[in-house]
């Protein structure tokens, strides 16, 4: 009599062996394992990048560029002309950026970005896209029901404001300027960037608030 | 939402990583990997995956698998050997210690 089950005995391993991986995450070290041998990865550049991108980069420098553009109308004339070479000069480029295209929302007019093929996103400005970015769900419905997709972020766009979708590639991203909220004349460029957020930037949101939000 | 982890496992970051270095690196373009990555989304809908950053991440280690396997770079059957490698020395390693290939 056998009862042998090599998946069962697979599992008990795991449990015996809790340390081991999960599939994934030994797939990805067997391949960085042979990208490094192969001298195709530098293992510094992608502990570097997982450090940045995990911690650092978020969302500060788009929200460096909006304040920025807010305060400085000469160098919003030239980012929503030549984003890319706008961002250069805060040496904020990097080759994830790839063309940037500013968009501006104003009285009229509201901008929202989505990858409909994949997750194109200017990751080097506004760190790793969000979870919700990625989805299905938003890739699709962000061209065919933008008010509807904006109405689950909870923002109301009046029937007088057109909206523009802009469908990202990975030659070409956007980042959406968001107007600024009133009451903010007394605000550095440093006060502004503080109420910029990730979503504003994406076009997910559209009324900021004049006093930034506590940190968490 | 503004807060939300960026990522549920460090292996999600470095396929991001990887991908990123070598775009930079020329190793492929920009375009490849996100047709690539368009392309093994798009197949995980149509399995009936579900809509969640797990299913997004292992569409995008798949499609970074297809692209070394595609251009000779890492041979589908060089990395199988090598993931059984690495998980006979994780089972071969006691706990605490440093796990290494042999």
């Amino acid at each position: 009599m056998t009862d042998y089950d090599p998946a069962k005995v697979a599992e008990i391993h795991r449990h015996l062996h809790s340390h081991l991986p999960s599939e994934p995450a030994l797939r990805v070290k067997a391949l960085e394992s042979l990208l490094v041998e192969k001298g195709l990865v530098d293992p510094q550049t992608i502990d570097a990048w997982v450090e940045a991108y995990s911690e650092e980069i978020g969302p500060k420098r788009g929200a460096a560029v909006v304040a920025k553009a807010w305060t400085d109308d000469a160098f919003k004339a030239r980012l929503l002309s030549d984003g890319t070479a706008a961002i250069d000069e805060l040496g904020f480029v990097g080759n994830a950026t790839a063309h940037l295209k500013a968009v501006e929302n104003t009285d009229g007019i509201h901008n929202l970005v989505v990858c409909t093929l994949c997750s194109c996103y200017p990751f080097s400005l506004l760190g790793v896209a969000p979870n919700w970015y990625k989805t299905a769900a938003y890739r699709s419905r962000a061209v065919r029901d933008p008010r509807g997709v904006l109405a689950e972020f909870g923002v109301e766009i009046a029937d007088d404001v057109e909206v523009r979708v802009w469908d990202s590639t990975a030659e070409l991203r956007y980042l959406v300027v968001p107007q600024r909220p009133a009451g903010t004349d007394d605000l550095d460029e440093a006060g502004l960037a503080a109420l910029v957020t990730r979503n504003a930037m994406i076009g997910t949101d559209r009324v900021l608030s004049a006093t930034a939000p506590e940190a968490s | 939402m503004d807060r939300e982890p960026v990522f549920d496992e460090l292996w999600q970051a470095q396929v991001l990583a990887m991908a990123d270095a070598m775009v930079a690196a020329g190793t492929f373009s920009a375009g490849a990997w996100s047709e690539a990555l368009g392309s093994a989304l798009k197949a995980a809908e149509a399995a009936g995956a579900e809509d969640t950053s797990q299913t997004y991440y292992e569409a995008a280690l798949e499609a970074l698998e297809g692209l070394l396997q595609g251009s000779g770079d890492v041979p589908a059957q060089m990395l199988e050997e090598r993931r059984e490698a690495w998980r006979d020395a994780y089972l071969a390693t006691p706990h605490g210690e440093p796990v290494e290939l042999p």
